[in-house]
């Protein structure tokens, strides 16, 4: 048995998977739903509801989907390059760090001055990020996987320090907070009374921009060359470690924006708990949207549809809502694997390639 | 002398190519048999089919059991076509390097939950047919320490110790010096006088003439021809194997001009003789073809790589057109005027995922012609790539394309493309014809002997000796990391310089 690509991909079938596996994915996540007691048919419809049943819970989602799309472009970029970029977590929380840093006063800047000065920091923490582990990779020649990872820990430990110490919130009664940035500074709403925030516009923005950056410009060329084939990439003269410098310092700058945008345009603090692990899921988004900047918004706005749906129908349903995680669970595999059924096929034969055995 | 194998009617196709096309062929007892064609001729896909890597789509195999008698092969299973005496030996060998020849021969032949190992009797047997095929080579020490002479031998012991009596060789003197390759030939008629059926591949012509008794010819798939080595001469063969007149290359006098690839004293230090050079000195002038001839793996690679930019020389200088390079870079070079052919064109000349447009200007990308402050003009590339496309004649899905859907020799065709359009002064082209079919490997001689004609200095490094004897102005050999001057053109000459033997 082996696995090769399959060399044209038809129409119907790029159209068919998708629908066939959010189908499988829907009647697969029946079984855990009827075996906690509920109506399978009742439990869809309100993950429906929960998503697309009012202003209201559209906004949630958009809400959801906003640092996804930010983690999910900082993977996708990364990715394009070969740079695995497993930090973008991390990332997250520096961008965060600098936002409360720069944003709860501690610089007396005017509050038109000050925003613009929030993002730009927060990106530039999320880039000094994945700098250093592209440093030691170039330089030294440590796996990028590795040390990305274990930055996140490290990074979120020290967040917890700095939570518990300078930059804990004097009137947050003693909670593990830093303090809230000044109200001039926080990212406008985009409807009144609604979560969803400019952050979204910004998200998409970027997207736009990386898409136009790798598709476009003679610097995407070279990253997807270098992605593609550094050996050749070398060879005809491109910079290989610079092009992936570059990459890094966009990835984590992205990945830092995340940060800013949770903070600045909804939660308003930083906790250690800001993320649910956005940084994660940015990579389960740029692999579903097989690494392009727009799919990378198609497929946050899936993942963040997925997450709000089972969570509400959990909550109406009052089942555990460990069967909402079970739901995003199995949609993600059967997506994926469906993406890899479109890429990729099986042949089952006892051939061989050439000189092969 | 009795058939051992009979192939009737065997065809196979991979996607649109029909590689083979009801392919009938007989071996007899003691016979040795060449099969000889262009690259692409299927040969190889014959072979494979025989030892059961690929499946034919229609035909039949007969093989001769033990007691003579031909029998229907099951077909498809290397397992099965090796307990029935059939043996191959790839072109690329198929060693662990880490283990010794002894452990490297008897691997797979034991049991696996067998707690001892008889070493000992499989040394006696090995020792025994050492002894009666004359083929020599050291059991204990590990295959990565050997020659590539070395380790053929323990592929075809490999081979011989599961008692094969049909052996397959696919292209086996492709690594070794002119006398390397002649006492492996002697070795193989030794072994058929004492009944052995063989096989081999190739497309020398020399050697298929001194060593075969039986030739049949394969051209596109299809058997064109079966000669009995004796009655037959060279340009019989050759008018078989490409089909029509072969032209020769024609080289016009030309008065070699200034320098202008200067390597004086270059040392790198590499892990072994192999990867290294050592006060290695070299001049290429304008209207010149430099030939670097000899088996690869001898330096080759770290030469070409120094020229191409990859290296920094720890020692010497190297300057192009009067211009010293200091700590070169491809896109020095580049700069400088030197167009590469890299010696792996898959895995060097082209991004096989990104389009044949693409690849065109990878080595631009700063030209005003592709961008415009830093933005590709994408209409122009295009527009650019399919006129080059046309002049260079590559065919193939489209520009648009990724670039791995073409065939090896269009893939070429669009690096001669690349590396002609920027007129290069210097010209590396590192075995530029390898597994190219004989019309790309004309096209390709065509332009570096025009390029010639035009004023580049080149430098042809290359394996094929009748190659760079057929194109060079001066030829050098390069063997364990230095060069030494050929004086004549003789083969017996150079190949004696190949093995590092003269004085």
């Amino acid at each position: 048995m082996r696995i090769e690509p399959r060399q044209n991909l038809s129409k119907t079938l790029l159209i068919a998977v998708p629908i066939l596996s959010s189908i499988a994915a829907l009647l697969l996540a029946a079984i855990p739903i009827s075996f906690a007691g509920a109506n399978v048919l009742q439990a869809y419809q309100e993950m429906f509801i929960g998503v697309f049943g009012s202003v209201f819970s559209i906004s949630e989602m958009l809400t959801r989907a906003t640092p996804l799309i930010f983690t999910g472009l900082a993977a996708a970029l990364a990715f394009r390059a070969r740079l695995w970029n497993i930090g973008a977590e991390g990332q997250l929380y520096l961008g965060a760090l600098l936002s409360v840093v720069v944003g709860t006063g501690y610089f007396d800047l005017p509050p038109l001055l000050l925003m613009p000065m929030i993002i730009l920091c927060g990106a530039m923490a999320g880039a000094a990020g994945m700098a250093v582990p592209t440093l030691l990779k170039v330089r030294f020649g440590a796996d990028e996987v590795v040390t990305t990872l274990l930055l996140n820990f490290v990074i979120l430990i020290f967040i917890q320090m700095m939570l518990e110490g300078a930059l804990k919130d004097p009137m947050g009664l003693g909670w593990p907070q830093s303090s809230p940035i000044v109200e001039e500074a926080m990212l406008p709403q985009l409807l009144p009374r609604m979560r969803v925030h400019s952050g979204l516009i910004i998200a998409v923005f970027c997207a736009v921009i990386v898409h136009f950056m790798l598709s476009r410009t003679v610097w995407g060329f070279r990253v997807r060359a270098v992605g593609e084939n550094s050996v050749a990439a070398g060879y005809a003269g491109i910079p290989v470690n610079r092009s992936l410098f570059m990459v890094a310092i966009f990835s984590g700058a992205l990945a830092g924006l995340a940060g800013v945008s949770e903070v600045a345009g909804l939660k308003g603090y930083l906790t250690a708990d800001l993320s649910p692990g956005f940084g994660y899921t940015g990579i389960v988004v740029a692999m579903l949207a097989g690494l392009s900047p727009l799919g990378v918004v198609l497929a946050a706005l899936f993942i963040a549809s997925v997450f709000v749906g089972a969570d509400s129908m959990s909550r109406a349903m009052g089942v555990s809502s460990y069967l909402a995680d079970l739901v995003v669970a199995l949609s993600l595999l059967s997506v994926l694997i469906g993406g890899f059924v479109t890429r990729f096929r099986v042949v089952w034969s006892q051939k061989h390639s050439e000189g092969g055995k | 002398m009795g058939k051992v194998l009979a192939l009737k009617g065997l065809s196979k196709r991979f996607g649109s190519v029909l590689a083979n096309d009801d392919i009938d062929l007989d071996l007899n007892k003691g016979e040795v048999l060449a099969l000889l064609g262009e690259n692409g001729s299927g040969k190889t896909t014959l072979m494979n089919m025989l030892f059961g890597h690929y499946l034919p789509d229609a035909g039949s195999i007969d093989v001769a059991n033990s007691d003579g008698s031909l029998q229907p092969l099951i077909l498809g299973q290397p397992q099965i076509s090796l307990t029935n005496g059939i043996g191959m030996v790839h072109q690329h060998f198929t060693l662990a390097e880490n283990l010794n020849a002894l452990d490297n021969i008897t691997l797979g032949t034991e049991r696996l939950f067998s707690l001892h190992r008889n070493t000992h009797e499989a040394r006696l047997k090995l020792t025994k047919i050492m002894e009666d095929t004359g083929l020599q080579a050291p059991l204990d020490i590990s295959v990565g320490k050997l020659s590539v002479g070395e380790r053929q031998r323990i592929e075809i012991l490999k081979a011989l110790y599961r008692d094969v009596r049909i052996l397959v060789l696919d292209e086996p003197t492709a690594v070794l010096t002119p006398q390397e390759a002649d006492a492996l030939f002697e070795n193989i008629n030794a072994m058929a006088r004492n009944g052995l059926s063989v096989i081999f591949i190739s497309h020398k012509l020399r050697e298929v003439l001194s060593f075969s008794q039986r030739i049949v010819v394969l051209r596109q798939g299809k058997k064109v021809g079966e000669l009995i080595t004796s009655e037959t001469n060279e340009s019989e063969i050759a008018q078989l194997m490409v089909g029509g007149g072969v032209k020769s290359t024609q080289r016009e006098a030309c008065d070699p001009g200034v320098a202008i690839l200067n390597l004086k004293d270059i040392s790198i230090r590499g892990s072994s003789n192999r990867d290294s050079l050592s006060d290695l000195s070299l001049q290429v002038h304008k209207h010149e073809i430099l030939g670097i001839a000899g088996v690869s793996g001898n330096g080759q690679t770290v030469l070409a790589n120094l020229i191409a930019g990859l290296h920094t020389p720890e020692n010497g200088s190297i300057s192009v057109d009067g211009k010293d390079i200091e700590k070169p870079t491809p896109q020095k070079m580049i700069r400088s005027g030197v167009g590469r052919i890299p010696e792996d064109r898959h895995h060097e000349g082209i991004i096989g995922t990104m389009n044949l447009a693409d690849n065109l200007i990878i080595e631009q990308l700063d030209d005003p012609k592709v961008q415009n402050y830093g933005i590709l003009k994408r209409s122009e590339i295009i527009d650019e790539a399919t006129e080059r496309c046309k002049e260079y004649d590559v065919r193939g899905p489209g520009v648009q394309a990724e670039a791995r859907l073409f065939s090896g020799g269009n893939i070429q065709k669009m690096i001669l493309a690349r590396v002609f359009e920027q007129n290069p002064k210097l010209i590396l082209a590192n075995q530029p014809t390898r597994g190219l079919d004989m019309g790309a490997s004309a096209e390709v001689r065509r332009r570096l002997l025009k390029a010639r004609t035009d004023g580049a200095a080149v430098v042809l490094i290359s394996e094929d000796l009748d190659e760079v004897l057929a194109l060079s102005d001066r030829i050098l050999v390069m063997h364990d990391g230095k060069l030494t001057a050929a004086e004549t053109r003789d083969r017996a000459h150079i190949g004696l310089l190949m093995a590092g033997t003269a004085a």
